[in-house]
């Protein structure tokens, strides 16, 4: 027997054994007679195993197990945006097209359209020097996005003949001296990191319009951000929110091991949501990844792999892409799945010790980098994590902490009082201030850290009053200290509490955030003053024009109001005193 | 098909069987097994290869000795499929348990069943009317949905479930769902009560049921479901039915399955359940839903006992990542004499926010909801407070709500097993309780609803 051809030894779950073949790890093969696609994840001796992306029900030992000679892989180039993938990049309508409503198994399809012809514009000239990386054309992928054809990370030399026109993906576009024929197209091994020049330290953030995450815990572009939450708590929603309003310019959505309908919900409302930043529909920038709980569990472990390796190929374009995998935790349970199967030595739990250098080896795949080009690029990544119980002492919450710098931490408490996002800002953290607080002093305002540090301080000292509270009621405390307990409602029920759904309220500016957290200190200095000159606690609280000032944040147009009501706001307060 | 008998068991392990040197066995094929006895099992291949041959029996391995004979049947489960299942009792394996003649096949479908390409799938948004107030104001139930009670021991979710079966409708539409109910590892006194129930209402004439009791094999229950769902996809979108597939116990099939890991010398996951609980729960609940292009729907009501009335115990956990949403019952609320004993401030249901208001229930729903449970909320927290420093401790706004919460459970909660209410009523039962409160302290209501719908404040 031939070392290209072998046959089926094994079979248990999605994990096949062969044998009689030579296969080289992570190496794609075709399993079976329908010709199933697998991985090679294991050698032992003459066996190969192998990790299979459909379902094995009905397939026998000593049917045939083929190489291809390729490691799993991703097609890049144009018509990669709007579209929706399963776990290795099938492309879902096709899929419908081919199988129907269900998915059946044994069907290949190309992750890009090789008919469809674009309007390829060259961007360099006959005898031009190019290398890895290059930008030799351009495309104009959709309304808002330009895509950049940039020459394969292992090809360089001297521009013998390139066309503008009109063509498709698998066509020649550009030959180089040496005879190389580039197309659009190119294809890259989903478990290694594309290349680029250096990786930057993040400087500039990732502005999201969640007023809790852009004012408290900023994430930086080019920065890996953790969101683990018990079930029902708010990560998809946040992860939704995140896709829709981020100002990245690409964004690549992983639905990883969870629902069905979650996708078909992004996929119903993305064409018709504006894009806040471009005033184009969302659709233009996204990427879908939908490998959902019910899918195989080896298409589950691969999809995280496709998703990056997409983000990268546009950052080599010098975009800021945004990438979002819910559940990371499903992700996790797929590699112990696959490890048990393979008898291997379980670590914590169950998962397999090489757990969290996987974790790691994925979110080092997000930064800011110099591409091959010298341009700007990053690749922000963040990962919802489903913490059995809602537990985070567990390994894969454990690991993801322990790489992430920014971990927005969803509580079952808080959803359950319906205060969303139900992001617990006491044990929530970012360790990207520092490298961001001057962006936010040259862009936004120049004492923006200062106003952070003071609203995160009074949460933190209604926490500590809040204890006593318990124990002796509101009305035990000092009148300044019963001040701080409404300022700190303030700033929960005004500033922090955000509907995801309401048309103007899910996206804040950031700076109406930085003037709804100086009203917040402003009421809080008129109240003061009004309480020293005689004031009742409870008149300047009920001001009518603090409830407006609060209220009229769900109306358009507020940004150019709000000055107008923490005016009145003050004259209320003031009066509240005179009239004693 | 393949006629060969095999006598080649090696090991017996719990419901597994192991056996050496077969011609090659697929990977889930069916397997028959003839004891000595002369009585036969059925399996399922759970691993195969060139030396070995794992087989889990349905039935159990009782009575299984090494001279047992095992034949390959030659293809993996599928269950008869036709229009003639309607009416139909079947047993956990899919045979006839009414005494009626077999199943006329019209097609066999693969019982594991293929994913529904999300592509395909087509969101949920048609409002189903329970007639029970909690759930149709607070977690409203959408055709398509997959929403479980989340149980306990002794508590009246059965009842639950057979009234909503009873109920469900569209509003303004008689379009009627047909049941498919699937039992696993519940008594035959709770088996009786469903089928009685059904039968009385003449329900059981438009119902599929396939019936694993608790001292029918526990193994088989691992089958019983996948066999339930495969009809009611068949029902759903082959002949446009819709179908409200109600399956209890839910927590006697996971145990069914920590049984078959364990007899596997698996690495268990939490609780000694596998650690591929997570998506085998999912290929479950997740054949729910609507599809474009179809006209039918299939609607989810999985009913599951939380161990230990523990939320966080895996079963409801895990339930609780891949559904969409959950009724949670509660034992204080039953001892106190309430039914529906449902706990609203844990029970959620994700799809109702696309499926409420002016154009399918009514506009101020939204606004009433989110101020019965935030009412509702305050006033269970008061309770405890209270109880530490008294009642006259409270001020008006916080005595207010400490008696609406019990207003809520006496009136709002509480109706009668046969209560059927409209959303109407629904709604403007709870304007009615609202009144108890002053409208300055309801301020999750919008202005616009109280001047429309307010008892004594409407203009
Ligand atoms: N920012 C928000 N604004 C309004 N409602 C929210 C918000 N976040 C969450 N919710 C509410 O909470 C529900 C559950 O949120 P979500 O589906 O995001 O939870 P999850 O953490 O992803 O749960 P799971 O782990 O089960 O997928 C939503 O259906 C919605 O009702
Ligand atoms: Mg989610």
């Amino acid at each position: 027997m031939s070392d290209e051809k072998g046959v089926i030894y094994r079979i248990s779950g999605p994990v096949v054994t062969a044998t009689g073949i030579r296969s080289r790890m992570y190496e794609v093969v075709r399993v079976g007679h329908e010709g199933l696609m697998g991985e090679v994840i294991e050698l032992h001796g003459d066996k190969s195993v192998i990790q299979v992306y459909e379902d094995t029900s009905g397939i026998r030992p000593g049917e045939p197990v083929v190489r291809t000679g390729q490691t799993l892989s991703v097609q890049l180039g144009p018509g990669l945006l709007t579209q929706i993938y399963d776990g290795i990049q099938r492309p879902l309508p096709v899929l419908e097209k081919t199988m129907g409503t269900f998915i059946e198994r044994g069907v290949d399809a190309d992750g890009l359209d090789l008919e469809k012809e674009w309007d390829f514009e060259a961007t360099v000239a006959v005898g031009d020097e190019v290398a890895p990386g290059t930008v030799i054309g351009t495309v104009q992928e959709t309304e808002t996005i330009v895509h950049k054809v940039m020459l394969p990370p292992n090809h360089s030399g001297k521009v013998a003949s390139i066309e503008s026109g009109s063509f498709n993906v698998t066509q020649t576009v550009c030959t180089l001296e040496d005879g190389t024929e580039i197309q659009m197209m190119q294809k890259w091994p989903v478990r290694t990191p594309r290349p680029y020049q250096q990786k930057y330290a993040p400087d500039t953030p990732l502005v999201t319009g969640m007023r809790i995450l852009d004012f408290l815990f900023p994430l930086a572009k080019g920065g890996a951000a953790g969101i683990p939450g018990p079930f029902g708590s708010g990560k998809t929603v946040t992860q939704q929110s995140l896709a829709k309003y981020s100002d990245a310019q690409i964004v690549v959505y992983i639905g990883c091991g969870e629902r069905g309908n979650e996708m078909t919900e992004v996929l119903d409302e993305f064409p018709h949501l504006i894009d806040p930043n471009t005033g184009k529909p969302l659709m233009n920038r996204t990427v879908m990844i939908a490998n959902t709980s019910n899918m195989p569990v080896a298409a589950r472990e691969a999809s995280v792999y496709t998703g990056i390796t997409i983000a990268e190929y546009f950052r080599d374009m010098g975009y800021d892409v945004a990438l979002m995998a819910d559940s990371t935790s499903r992700w996790a349970e797929a590699m112990r799945e696959i490890s048990s199967r393979l008898e291997e030595m379980p670590g914590e739990e169950g998962y397999p010790a090489y757990l969290s250098s996987r974790l790691a080896e994925f979110y080092e795949r997000a930064g800011r980098v110099e591409t091959l080009e010298g341009e700007d690029g990053s690749v922000t990544v963040i990962g919802a994590v489903s913490p059995p119980g809602g537990d985070i002492s567990e390994p894969v919450s454990q690991g993801t902490l322990r790489i992430v710098k920014v971990f927005w931490g969803l509580d079952a408490g808080l959803a359950r009082q319906r205060h969303f996002p139900a992001i617990n800002w006491l044990s929530s953290y970012s360790l990207y201030p520092q490298s961001l607080d001057q962006w936010f002093r040259d862009n936004i305002a120049s004492d923006f850290p200062e106003i952070r540090t003071e609203i995160s301080s009074l949460l933190q000292v209604e926490a500590e009053l809040q204890e006593i509270v318990q124990l002796v009621g509101s009305d035990a405390l000092p009148v300044d200290q019963q001040l701080t307990l409404e300022v700190a409602r303030m700033i929960r029920e005004f500033f922090l509490q955000q509907n995801g759904f309401h048309e103007v309220d899910a996206y804040t500016g950031l700076e109406q955030q930085y003037k709804m957290a100086k009203a917040i200190l402003t009421f809080q200095d008129s109240a003061k003053k009004s309480l020293a000159a005689g004031g009742q606690l409870e008149d300047v609280v009920n001001v009518p024009a603090r409830t407006n000032l609060m209220r009229d944040r769900l109306e358009k147009g507020y940004l150019d109001r709000i000055d107008g009501l923490v005016d009145e706001m003050n004259k209320q307060i003031a009066a509240a005193a005179e009239e004693k | 098909m393949s006629g060969k008998e095999y006598r080649t068991i090696t090991d017996v392990k719990g419901p597994l069987v192991f056996l050496e040197k077969t011609e090659p066995v697929a990977y889930g094929e069916i397997v028959q097994l003839r004891l000595t006895d002369g009585s036969m099992k059925n399996g399922q291949v759970l691993d195969t290869s060139d030396d070995m041959v794992v087989v889990q029996v349905f039935e159990g391995t009782a009575g299984v000795d090494l001279g047992t004979g095992v034949k390959f049947m030659g293809d993996v489960f599928k269950l008869p499929v036709s229009k003639d299942l309607i009416g139909r009792i079947l047993d956990g394996a899919g045979r006839p348990r009414d005494g009626g003649p077999a199943i006329v096949a019209e097609g066999e479908a693969d019982i594991i069943g293929a994913a529904i390409n999300p592509y395909s799938r087509q969101s949920p948004h048609d409002f189903i009317q329970t007639g029970i107030s909690a759930i149709d104001c607070c977690t409203t139930l959408v055709r398509g949905q997959k929403l479980p009670i989340f149980s306990a021991s002794g508590l009246p979710h059965n009842d639950i479930a057979l009234q909503i079966a009873r109920q469900a409708k569209l509003k303004d539409s008689d379009e009627e769902f047909i049941v498919v109910f699937c039992a696993m590892g519940i008594t035959a006194e709770e088996y009786n009560f469903f089928r009685s129930d059904l039968e009385r209402t003449g329900a059981l004439e438009n119902a599929v049921l396939f019936v694993n009791l608790a001292d029918d094999p526990a193994v088989e229950r691992l089958i019983t479901p996948r066999l339930a769902l495969t009809a009611a996809e068949y029902l759903a979108f082959e002949h446009d039915y819709h179908v409200l597939v109600v399956y209890t116990d839910v927590t006697n099939y996971c145990d069914a399955l920590r049984q078959i890991g364990a007899a596997r010398e698996e690495v268990p996951g939490r609780r000694g359940y596998p650690g591929y609980m997570y998506t085998d729960l999912a290929m479950l609940y997740e054949r729910a839903g609507l599809v474009k292009g179809k006209k039918g729907s299939i609607t989810q009501f999985p009913i599951l006992t939380m161990p230990g009335d523990d939320i966080t115990h895996p079963i409801p956990d895990l339930s609780g990542y891949i559904t969409e949403g959950q009724i949670v019952i509660s034992r204080e609320l039953h001892g106190s004499g309430i039914y529906p004993p449902i706990n609203v401030l844990p029970s959620l249901s994700r799809l109702m926010g696309g499926c409420i208001g002016e154009k399918t229930t009514r506009d101020d729903h939204k606004s009433v909801s989110d101020q019965m449970y935030a009412a509702y909320a305050q006033g269970r927290e008061l309770r405890g407070l209270v109880a530490i420093v008294g009642e006259d401790a409270l001020n008006e706004r916080d005595k207010q709500l400490l008696d609406f919460s019990g207003l809520f459970e006496d009136k709002f909660l509480r109706q009668s097993r046969d209560e059927d209410r409209s959303i109407d009523e629904t709604l403007d039962l709870c304007w009615d309780l609202m009144q108890n409160i002053s409208t300055k302290y309801l301020v999750r209501l919008d202005q616009k609803y109280i001047d429309k719908y307010h008892p004594t404040e409407k203009k």
